[in-house]
Parts: structure tokens; C-alpha cells; sequence
């Protein structure tokens, strides 16, 4: 049952094949080709975008990041913004794309999120307090923070090692059937999983997202224009965001995160309950994230997310409720805040049913989560298919 | 094995604000911030009260005692610096005046457990004097 009346939609995508490695790209040069791409699967025309929304780039175009990005697109939008929310950012956009077009501010919004991967990265200029406090005593990189978080959930409630691998095998194991995925062709299982190089305990190599170049973008519209174009709409039933910290070791609790208000209201919104959702896109930087994220989307009770999985048949495209069937960046590869957006265009995909090799039988409803920093940066989505 | 002390990695970069944490760090005292308004402590530094937003906030010596909350042992290092001494531990380590900070664990064998008691270790890192922690012994 959906309460909303749908005022916004996607109605088009846009996705470049992650790579490892580049040579002298620029990441403005990615984002244009992945806009082309959505604005020619929108069935539009360049000339109808009055709203851009970017990410920040790393390494590149430190301010005026929304105007540098427009002038080279040949746009002069009439709403811009810069969304900065770690992998939250392309979820983040959704609605704001949204709520841009619900102000009457513009009609038609490209979002859009890229990056290289050339040699020799610019140095980073970090003077935050985590690079202060944290850094000089051996803790640097997401990979600490989220081997804290994993081994406090552990401890909580005696999860085991199997539980949180089987979410790196289900990943690789849905990056079997997409082409575009990094690890097409590299299916792993639990045991390859937990025999893969310990990297910061109890965290595996392969439970921890590799790095890619790519980009995706995603038009946002009317729902009255969605309706014109040559897909099944997409449109947006509701949203939730929360930013809780940003260092983990401020972090309120190490078990839970600010997903869990995030996703309650973007239900709310809706009008629906996490029973009445088809498909999970939740972001997967690690393991322990999913896990958690299963937990806070009230799916099982904390610590039950491993048997919970189990009896879902896994994540597949034929389990009971399939879970990042793109491969999820585990599987897909994460190009950096481009990998949020991943979860975003396979929602697209399952929704219209144009995700040839593992569509789902049936998937009205969705719930995409998004998730920056230290799980401190939360934005959860519900998309549903025109009825 | 090689000394911690012999590391070359990035140290705490001193501006006012956070001067007088690592200058305390270098006598091996662990001083961090107490709002006189709300009796909380705070951490890390802040011109103002996070809880309460009074500007009243003062450097207090603590007690150097606390809990892990969290540890990992990292094989993999996030900084080439550190890849002579791994595996070692890090952890949060929440101070019996309340905040809770990240710190490096010095633990025979690197065995800790979620819940053990703490006690401040002032140790030299890449040539400062930091505040680690260690198992406490009693």
C-alpha cells in the first residue's frame, strides 16, 4: 500500500564498465560520457536538463564544482548542487533531485558521479580530526573503521566469520552474471573468502570492496514527463536521511547505524512496509555493512542477519529477497562515490525488467541504502514501478 | 622486530587547539578538554562545548583509564609507515570520564578482548611520545 502520490521519477541511466586502471583521464571526461548515456536512455535531449547534481572529485576541481561540471556539459541549469555524502551521495541526489523539482525549481535533473583511477594520486590536503587523532596511532583508511565496527558486532552478539563471508560470496556470486562487474568470471566461495589475506582482523581481503574507475549517472524527472519516455517510470515513494559522525570512535553505537532512522522514514514515506519490498540494493563497501544493514532495516533481529541470509536462499536473483543483483560493489568493483549510484541503476534495471540474465521474477518495490564515512553518512531510498 | 619508535609515519600536525593535548601526550600525561558548564568531558579539542555550546571549556588531566570498546589487528597497514610492525593492534578505547578516543594497543601476542580494562601507556611513535594503551594489569 503506497500513501504518496509520485511527483518525481527516474527515467534514465547511464554506466561505464569499472576499470582498474587509467592513463591520463580526467574525470570530467567520464562524466560527460555517462551523462550521454543516460540522457540518450531518458529519450531527451541535453538542451531539457535544468538541474545538475555532482559529486566531489577527488583530485580534481577542489571548488566550484558544480559550475565547472555544467560549463563543460555546455549547461546553465537553473538548480546545482554539490552532494557530498561518501558513498551516501548518489542515493542523497535522488531525492534531492527530487524535492528540486517538487520546489518548482527546475524539471529535469542529471546526476551524476565519476572518477579515474590514473597512476600517482594527487596528495590528499586531509587536516580533519580523524587525520589528526586517529592517523598517528596506525589507523588510517576505512578498512580500521569498519574492522572495528565488524569486530564490536561480532562481540555483541557472537556472530561468525562464515556468517558475514557468505555476503562476499553472494556478491561475487551475483558478479557471475553480469558482464560488467569486475569479478565476472571470479566467482569466490565462504571458504575462498575467509582463506583470501587477513587485512585488518576480522576483516578478509575479499570482504572488502575493490577499487575501480567508472562513473554512472541517473536523470530524475516528472513523474508526467517520466510517463512520456520510452521506459517504465521509476519513481521515487520516499526517503531517509542521517548523519550520526564521521571518526568511528565517535561513532553513538558500533552496532547499529544511522540507516536504521533513515530507512524507517523513507518506509513511512512510502507507505509500505520492509515486508512489502522486492528488492534490497543495499551498499556493500564490507561485508559487516550489509549485515548491519539487514539488522537495521528491521529484516531480523541484531545478530540474526547471518540466518536470516540462510533462510533467504542468499542473495541471488531467485532468492526470497535478492540482494544486489549487480554483483553489488563487492562484486561490481567500487568506483569511488560512482558506487553508491551502482545500486541505484540496478534498481532501474530490476524495475523495468532490463536486467538481461538475472531479472527477478517480479519487482515493483525497492530499497536502496547508500552509506559515507565510518557508517555515519546515511541515505536509504524506496523506488517503485509505475503501476 | 622493528621499534615503534624508529617509524617513519605521519605524527599529529600541532595547531593551537589541539597544542595542549599533544604536549601533555609528550610528558606522558593524557589531558583532554572539561566543560565547566555541563561537568562533561569532552574529545577530541573544541573551541566550544559540543553537549552544551558554553565557551567554557578547560584542559584536565584524566585518570588514563579505560575500556576497549573495539580493537583490529591490522596485517595490511593504510600507511606504507607502518608495514614493519604489522600486525599490531588499534583500538577505542572509551575513558572512564566518558569520550571515547582511538589509540594504538600494545598487548603480548596482540591477545585483547572486547571489554578488557585499559591503562594509558605513553610510548614513542616515529619519535614522539603518543598515548597508547595497554592491558592493565590489575
Amino acid at each position: 500500500m503506497r500513501h504518496l502520490t509520485p511527483r518525481a521519477a527516474i527515467s534514465g541511466i547511464g554506466e561505464l564498465k569499472p576499470v582498474r586502471k587509467t592513463e591520463n583521464v580526467a574525470t570530467m571526461d567520464l562524466l560527460m560520457r555517462v551523462a550521454a548515456e543516460a540522457i540518450a536512455d531518458a529519450g531527451i535531449t541535453a538542451d531539457e536538463i535544468d538541474g545538475l547534481l555532482v559529486a566531489p572529485q577527488v583530485g580534481e576541481t577542489p571548488q566550484h564544482v558544480p559550475a565547472t561540471v555544467a560549463e563543460y556539459f555546455g549547461m546553465q541549469p537553473t538548480m546545482s548542487n554539490m552532494v557530498d555524502l561518501g558513498g551516501a551521495s548518489g542515493p542523497g541526489m535522488i531525492w534531492r533531485a527530487a524535492a528540486a523539482i517538487a520546489a518548482g525549481q527546475c524539471e529535469t535533473v542529471l546526476c551524476v558521479i565519476g572518477n579515474h583511477r590514473n597512476p600517482v594520486p594527487p596528495k590528499s590536503p586531509n587536516r580533519n580530526p580523524a587525520r589528526e587523532f586517529d592517523t598517528p596511532f596506525g589507523a588510517s583508511g576505512a578498512n580500521t573503521s569498519y574492522a572495528l565496527l565488524m569486530q564490536a558486532h561480532m562481540a555483541a552478539y557472537g556472530c561468525t566469520p562464515e556468517d558475514y563471508a557468505q555476503i562476499a560470496a553472494g556478491a561475487r556470486g551475483n558478479a557471475q552474471f553480469n558482464p560488467m562487474a569486475i569479478f565476472y568470471g571470479q566467482p569466490a566461495s565462504v571458504e575462498e573468502v575467509l582463506a583470501s589475506p587477513m587485512v585488518a582482523s576480522p576483516l578478509h581481503l575479499f570482504e572488502i570492496v575493490m577499487p575501480v574507475a567508472g562513473a554512472d549517472a541517473v536523470i530524475v524527472t516528472t513523474a508526467d514527463r517520466a510517463a512520456k519516455g520510452p521506459h517504465r517510470p521509476v519513481h521515487l515513494l520516499g526517503a531517509g536521511e542521517k548523519i550520526t559522525h564521521r571518526a568511528v570512535s565517535q561513532a553513538p553505537s558500533l552496532t547499529s547505524g544511522p540507516l536504521k532512522p533513515s530507512i524507517a522514514r523513507a518506509l513511512s514515506q512510502a507507505g509500505l512496509s520492509i515486508e512489502d519490498i522486492d528488492f534490497l540494493s543495499l551498499y556493500d563497501c564490507y561485508t559487516i555493512m550489509v549485515a548491519a544493514t539487514i539488522e537495521d532495516a528491521g529484516l531480523c533481529a541484531p545478530g540474526q542477519f547471518g540466518a536470516w541470509l540462510r533462510d533467504n536462499g542468499g542473495m541471488g536473483h531467485e532468492a526470497r529477497k535478492p540482494i544486489n543483483t549487480h554483483g553489488g560493489q563487492l562484486g561490481f568493483g567500487q568506483p569511488d562515490l560512482a558506487g553508491g549510484m551502482t545500486h541505484v541503476v540496478e534498481v532501474v534495471r530490476q524495475i523495468r525488467g532490463t536486467a538481461p540474465g538475472r531479472q527477478m521474477s517480479r519487482c515493483d518495490t525497492a530499497l536502496i541504502t547508500g552509506n559515507g564515512a565510518t557508517m555515519s553518512e546515511a541515505v536509504a531510498l524506496v523506488l517503485g514501478g509505475a503501476l | 622486530m622493528t621499534d615503534l619508535s624508529q617509524l617513519g609515519v605521519a605524527g599529529p600536525i600541532y595547531e593551537p587547539l589541539n597544542q595542549p593535548f599533544w604536549e601533555a601526550a609528550a610528558q606522558g600525561v593524557l589531558k583532554i578538554q572539561h566543560c565547566g558548564a555541563c561537568d562533561r568531558h569532552v574529545f577530541y579539542p573544541r573551541p566550544i562545548c559540543p553537549h552544551c555550546w558554553a565557551d567554557a571549556l578547560d584542559w584536565v588531566a584524566v585518570s588514563g583509564r579505560g575500556r576497549l570498546k573495539s580493537y583490529s589487528e591490522i596485517w595490511k597497514p593504510g600507511h606504507p609507515g607502518w608495514i614493519p610492525v604489522a600486525p599490531y593492534l588499534v583500538g577505542l578505547v572509551e575513558l572512564d570520564e566518558g569520550p571515547t578516543l582511538l589509540s594504538h594497543i600494545l598487548a603480548q601476542d596482540n591477545h585483547v578482548q572486547i571489554g578488557d580494562r585499559l591503562t594509558l601507556a605513553p610510548t614513542q611513535i616515529g619519535g614522539r611520545v603518543l598515548p597508547c594503551f595497554r592491558k592493565d594489569p590489575s
